[in-house]
């Protein structure tokens, strides 16, 4: 069904990733969390076309585009991924997942505009929401703050009834 | 730990480290692949949803342990209920056309996933950027100001020892791993 098996135990993993979670409010004061770190990212991509004028924005003078530690972890996962992929002989590049592939059609494109257009959505929402599945679903949910479990729950439910229309079941 | 934690550049290497083992644990988890996200979307595959609470159990006690010794300190966001809905539900349209989020899209990139890059790289940072063109206006109509629940954590509220709360939350969410098995 997946056409992929993963390589550990997901209770493992997962139990895991919690330790690390710890690790880092230990020692960076700042649990595990990505979506921030894209809008850093497009920050800056926006202060070299416009310079300056980008800190005027009132989102961004909020949020300073610049490579801290978030910005750092969303470039730690890509080689840590990479690391385990090329380690356990399942690096490929891949352009269209299977799953996508049965269901649709084998043309890049449709899947690059879907892609895009889902990017998108999570960019406003996780920004809207103030995080995403790893800001509020594992480490909002662990700290125990209401708003993440909300946010969690409206993830799967948005997630569940889009999947279900997308593929049609 | 102040020192520690007011280092800039220590910290940016910190980053990098705990993001290359993040990343490392989320390819090994199986998350970093579109068939394993939408399969749990599609109710078909519960590893996604193994893996996160299975984190949360082991953070959710270990805080337990270190909060109230002072050892580490927690950050609970900031935000409303309702901006946690509205953003929520419309994250959850993007993960299922997507298939991946902020953080597993990082990894399936790195597992070598193209259309993570071209398409949803790039479609998030649009999105990112696209709120915080909007944000202002957003502001001024105070659709998205935060309420009362924003930076709570019901730790804070906890009159006894924080494992007396989070030992029965983490028998309920353990039960909750069984049942899906």
């Amino acid at each position: 069904m997946n056409g992929y098996e993963p390589l550990w135990s997901p209770y493992v993993a997962g139990g895991v990733i919690g330790l690390l979670n710890l690790f880092a409010l230990y020692i960076s004061d700042n649990p595990l969390a990505a979506s921030t770190s894209y809008l850093k990212i497009s920050g800056l991509i926006r202060k070299m076309v416009q310079g300056d004028k980008v800190l005027e924005n009132p989102y961004y003078k909020k949020k300073t585009p610049e490579i801290d530690w978030g910005v750092m972890l969303i470039i730690g996962i890509v080689f840590g991924s990479f690391f385990s992929a090329v380690l356990s002989g399942t690096f490929a590049f891949q352009f269209i997942p299977s799953l996508w592939e049965s269901q649709f059609s084998s043309q890049w494109l449709p899947r690059f505009i879907i892609a895009v257009i889902g990017g998108i959505f999570i960019g406003v929402g996780s920004r809207w929401a103030g995080g995403c599945t790893s800001g509020h679903g594992i480490s909002g949910v662990s700290q125990l703050s209401l708003t993440s479990m909300i946010a969690a729950a409206s993830f799967f439910i948005g997630g569940i009834i889009t999947a279900f229309l997308v593929y049609g079941l | 730990m102040e020192y520690i934690h007011s280092n800039k550049n220590l910290q940016r290497g910190l980053g990098l480290l705990i993001g290359i083992i993040f990343g490392f644990l989320l390819h090994r988890g199986g998350v970093t692949n579109y068939n394993i996200i939408l399969n749990q979307l599609l109710l078909e595959d519960f590893t996604v949803v193994r893996i996160m609470l299975s984190a949360v159990i082991v953070t959710m006690l270990g805080i337990s342990f270190l909060l109230p010794r002072k050892i580490i300190k927690i950050q609970p966001k900031p935000g409303s209920i309702k901006n946690s809905i509205i953003g929520g539900l419309l994250f959850g349209v993007g993960f299922a056309l997507l298939g991946y989020c902020p953080g597993t899209i990082a990894g399936a990139v790195g597992s070598g996933a193209m259309d993570g890059l071209f398409g949803g790289v790039l479609g998030i940072m649009i999105g990112s950027n696209f709120f915080a063109s909007g944000y202002s206006q957003l502001a001024d109509r105070k659709a998205i100001l935060n309420d009362r629940f924003s930076e709570f954590s019901l730790f804070h509220r906890m009159k006894y020892h924080p494992l007396l709360y989070t030992c029965p939350i983490a028998a309920v969410l353990i039960f909750i791993l069984y049942l899906l098995h």
